[in-house]
């Protein structure tokens, strides 16, 4: 079976089960502390959550970027009667997702210090959703991969309806329900291809979707009369791409995503915009583009359209917005646009064109690297926000600031860096993502990825507008007083600021691990 | 041994009324203890009956000049739903500690209730079947009638007429099966192995199905359920809608479908394109969960909420058996054990959690007391259930639904869309019944309760975390089951099922 190929023995050292539980034990823990005594509620969860990066360091160091396939794995029957077994394992972008959650969820612990109401309950639905975030990373089959995927949803919900601001009864639910009608499509398309298949297993069906047995079998299992084998291929298709569209999101089903992330806690926000958003891209290529390659082929240009759509629109709405949050949560949508660009640019026919499969693997390596570094500028940008609004009290509006630097000059010239990162600055971890999906998009796509350049510009207008209108220009009054950072605080940032410099002038440290991987992915794309 | 589990209960209930009635402590104990060892009598017949094959229990002549046997006997499913049978049991005395008008009454009708809901699904000659199926309707009556709440005497009385009409249908077709098989032997194996002809079957098994398909809440037959559920006290509810409404789809199972298997054949011609029972039946059930959801969706009163909501579930066990595939049919067994499981656990907040406290279940009213401060116990059992209701992967549900999908998907794929939009519809009633009775209400608004709402008490404790532990066992080890359903679908029992091949 290609891409299952194992390096290392099966059922080694069970790292990744041990990574999806400890922030579950951690969890517990938290809750069974009280309320009590908060601050060492905070400082346990904090610790969790540093055992989970510690070992996820452990596996990067061991990781063997050379090799195929999956690395860690597990397997376990689980029911045979269903053909589900408990598998997981990772590749380079596996590992990169684990890496990318184990530092944003920290940071989005931090950023959440000074909530106080019902604390032990706030960490313990963050390090759930940790453990949620970890089991969609790792799981090879679609039963379990599934039930991370919904459990998700509970601690995110509750974090935005309980913590949140007064609009977020409301955007937590209007959250919930587009994801969950997102999520029973998806349902749907996988048990009508179980049902033709006999399996849940990602990289069996992966295997017979490029090779092209896949659909031939689900049309022959439903007996459809009324479809054409065609249509039958695209609406199961289309049950699957709704699922991971709607989490990304890809306009027009993004509209749930800005109220959530303006009316959520601010470190809330950080887990969605930093991890949680990745799901849905990861969704795209662990499963949707293995899978459904073909059905891709055929719609390429409507999915491109979209994701144009999604690249400028977000980014000219996110220009008009007067809420720093709601800036950057449209922002967010454009970031990530991008690395669905290329993803659809991947899944482009290009017959055996050796120079057109190169820019291929371009574009795969742009995309792993814009996910990581969007959700680390961005949970940096939201950090900064939260930090700012501790300040204020509450007070986040564009129009309500100005003259910034003057009070809080070590502020702003940390903030200044992670908005240069968000534009895509040269030299910072923002522009290397970018450049790779641009450089590999334009030979294969050349018209989207020039409509999509208007995102680029814009994105460029609107973050020097916020620099000009926090940061520069006349200082009102009641900020006078405001307290730069303090030491505390300088001493969590300034690792992640420099690890934001590290990455742009070094992106091999990222690149030297996923590269393969990437390659691989692009490569098991059927060309026909 | 197990049919202990019906001696037990019914001798539990017997030495019920003969205690004096001082002591109600010792009354709930006698309670409580029965049911535990009948649990526990179904627990060990459970993990000892692996193979999930059909074995007897007891088989004595009772009638013989008319070929009536006492004779019980168990397979996977029956096994699987007397296990679902002793959960419920025991959680419902928990959930029922607080009761003290009339107290030895009150947990005698409830064993009785109990014992016969064994028999039923003990019984292997219909005509005893039936006898218990008769029995359980008149501890419904008397429970629901004197402890109830909303219009009880009302709704009492609906549920048994309804009952009866349904069991009058039920009695009907067994009475000609008897007599048209020789009037030589009530046995169910017997009477499945006569090769009644075609058209014997296709009346009889419509009669049969919506007979035992009237208990199953099977659109729109179910209208007595709502009514019922929310009148009845917390335990009957949790009985009534986890267990006695299985009863009614476990005789569609067992009886109906073994018995005339030609009855889903088609007919040969269409109406509104429908070409046989089993198209009308699947249409019916995927009615019965969309209308059951969209109804639930309106509700103000937090108990109706729950109580559409089993009619909805009720409806993708019944789509389930009319897959007729093995994956649609294990999955519907599955879903009466997990909705039984679910409906308990829902019944348990919504009645004795807040209803008893609150002393209202009117959704806008609960809002502004802020049930999530509290009682953070019932608010945390209620997201839990309502995430395992609405499917939720990990829990009970979820395994079910998964199984009878794509027992749909292979079946009726064109049902498919409705009974998504019936999935949606679920999260959307569970959400806003969720959000509305615990987390709703701005700060601003804040009504206190007339008096201090008591805590949550131990029993409550202790019944909530059995019931969530068993849908979460349920929901990712549902292989344990599976292994002795799979078994007992392929009996020669089902074998007239299997040979349709439609």
């Amino acid at each position: 079976m290609e891409g299952t190929g194992m390096t290392e023995t099966m059922n080694s050292f069970p790292w990744l089960t041990i990574l999806t539980l400890v922030p579950i034990v951690g969890a517990l823990a938290v809750l069974a502390m009280g309320g009590r005594n908060k601050s060492l509620v905070r400082w346990t969860a904090l610790a969790f959550s540093a055992i989970s990066l510690l070992i996820t360091l452990v596996l990067w160091h061991s990781f063997n970027s050379a090799a195929d396939g999956f690395q860690f794995q597990e397997l376990h029957a689980w029911i045979p009667s269903l053909n589900v077994s408990y598998r997981v394992g990772i590749d380079g972008l596996g590992l990169l997702m684990l890496l990318l959650t184990s530092i944003v969820v920290p940071i989005g612990m931090l950023a959440s210090w000074q909530i106080e109401e019902r604390v032990p309950l706030y960490f313990a639905l963050v390090l759930m959703l940790q453990t949620c975030l970890v089991g969609t990373f790792t799981a090879l089959n679609f039963f379990h991969w599934f039930i991370f995927w919904e459990l998700a949803l509970i601690p995110a919900f509750f974090l935005v309806r309980l913590w949140g601001g007064s609009g977020s009864a409301k955007a937590a639910m209007q959250f919930l329900v587009y994801t969950m009608v997102g999520s029973v499509a998806m349902l749907l398309s996988f048990l009508a291809i179980f049902l033709s298949t006999n399996t849940f297993d990602f990289s069996e069906i992966a295997t017979m979707g490029q090779n092209g047995t896949l659909m031939p079998a689900v049309v022959a299992k439903l007996g459809w009369h009324l479809l054409t084998p065609e249509h039958v291929a695209l609406v199961i298709f289309f049950g699957a791409f709704l699922g991971f569209a709607v989490k990304v999101p890809l306009f027009p089903f993004h509209t749930w995503l800005p109220s959530t992330y303006a009316e959520a806690p601010s470190g809330t926000t950080i887990l969605l915009t930093g991890a949680m958003s990745k799901m849905g891209v990861y969704g795209f290529l662990r499963i949707l583009l293995p899978i459904f390659s073909p059905e891709m082929q055929k719609v390429l240009n409507l999915l491109l359209w979209l994701a144009v759509a999604t690249v400028v629109l977000s980014a000219y709405t996110a220009m008009a917005q007067k809420d720093l949050k709601r800036i950057f949560a449209y922002s967010s949508i454009n970031h990530l646009g991008y690395c669905l660009l290329a993803i659809f640019a991947v899944a482009k026919y290009t017959g055996g064109d050796a120079a057109l499969t190169t820019q291929k693997f371009a574009a795969m390596n742009g995309v792993f690297l814009q996910m990581f570094n969007h959700g680390l500028t961005a949970a940096t940008l939201f950090w900064f926000i939260a930090m700012l609004e501790k300040r204020t009290g509450g007070v986040r509006g564009l129009d309500d600031f100005g003259g910034l630097r003057k009070v809080i000059p070590v502020f702003t010239g940390l903030m200044g860096i992670a908005l240069f990162s968000s534009l895509g600055l040269p030299g910072l971890n923002g522009f290397i993502g970018e450049f790779l999906i641009f450089k590999g998009s334009f030979p294969l796509v050349t018209w989207a990825t020039s409509l999509s350049v208007i995102g680029l510009l814009i994105t460029a207008i609107f973050i020097l507008g916020v620099i000009q209108r926090v940061f520069s220009g006349p200082l009102k009054e009641k900020w006078a007083q405001l307290p730069d950072l303090t030491l505390g605080e300088r001493l969590t940032l300034v690792p992640v600021i420099g690890f934001m410099f590290a990455l742009g002038l070094y992106p091999q440290l990222i690149l030297g691990v996923v590269n393969h991987t990437a390659i691989q992915m692009a490569i098991h794309l059927r060309n026909f | 041994m197990l049919a202990w589990t019906i001696y037990i209960s019914f001798l539990g209930a017997l030495v019920l009324l003969l205690l004096p009635s001082r002591s109600a402590a010792l009354v709930r104990v006698v309670a409580l203890a029965t049911t535990l060892v009948t649990f526990a009598i179904t627990l060990t017949a459970f993990l000892q009956h692996r193979s999930g094959e059909m074995f007897t229990v007891v088989d004595h002549p009772w009638i013989s000049s008319m070929g009536i046997h006492f004779s019980l006997k168990a397979d996977g499913i029956s096994l699987t739903l007397l296990l679902l049978t002793g959960v419920i049991g025991v959680c419902g005395v928990l959930f029922s500690w607080n009761i003290d008008h009339r107290i030895k009454e009150f947990f005698a009708f409830y064993l009785v209730l109990i014992g016969a809901v064994y028999g039923v699904f003990l019984s292997f000659d219909l005509f005893l079947l039936f006898v218990f199926y008769e029995i359980v309707v008149i501890p419904k009556y008397f429970l629901i009638a004197i402890w109830g709440s909303t219009r009880r005497e009302y709704a009492a009385m609906k549920l048994v007429l309804y009952s009866f009409i349904g069991s009058a249908m039920v009695l009907v077709g067994l009475i000609a099966a008897y007599v048209v098989a020789g009037s030589k032997s009530m046995s169910l194996g017997d009477l499945a192995g006569y090769h009644y002809s075609p058209h014997f079957q296709m009346w009889a098994f419509p009669l049969v199905f919506v007979g035992f398909g009237v208990l199953a809440g099977l659109w729109p037959f179910h209208t007595w359920a709502p009514t019922g559920h929310v009148a009845a006290p917390t335990a009957a509810s949790m009985l009534l809608a986890g267990v006695v409404m299985k009863l009614g789809a476990y005789g569609c199972l067992r009886v109906a479908m073994t018995l005339f298997p030609l009855g889903l054949a088609p007919w040969g011609f269409h109406v509104l394109g429908l070409g046989s029972w089993r198209d009308v039946f699947a249409v019916l059930a995927v009615i019965g969960i969309l209308y059951g959801a969209l109804v639930a969706l309106v509700q103000k009163d937090f108990k109706f909420v729950i109580g559409y909501s089993s009619i909805s579930h009720m409806g993708f066990i019944l789509l389930g058996l009319m897959t007729l595939n093995q994956i649609g049919l294990s999955g519907a067994v599955v879903q009466m054990v997990s909705h039984g499981i679910l409906a308990g656990l829902l019944f348990g907040v919504v009645g004795r959690m807040v209803y008893s406290r609150t002393h209202t279940r009117d959704l806008p009213a609960l809002g502004p007391m802020h049930l999530s401060k509290l009682l953070p116990f019932a608010a945390f059992t209620f997201v839990i259930a309502g995430m395992a209701s609405m499917g939720l992967p990990g829990f009970s549900g979820f395994a079910a639904e998964l199984m009878i999908l794509i027992g749909v998907w292979h079946s009726y794929p064109t049902l498919i869309f409705f009974v998504g939009i019936g999935l949606i519809a679920g999260v959307a009633y569970i959400w806003r019944a969720m959000q509305q009775a615990f987390f709703s209400g701005s700060s601003a608004i804040v009504v206190q309760p007339e008096h201090p709402l008591p805590p949550i008490t131990f029993p409550e404790k202790l019944g909530a975390g059995i019931l969530i532990c068993s849908s979460v066992i349920v929901g990712t080890f549902p292989q344990v089951f599976l292994n002795v359903i799979h078994p007992a679908l392929n009996s020669p029992l089902f074998q007239g099922l299997r040979n349709g091949g439609w």
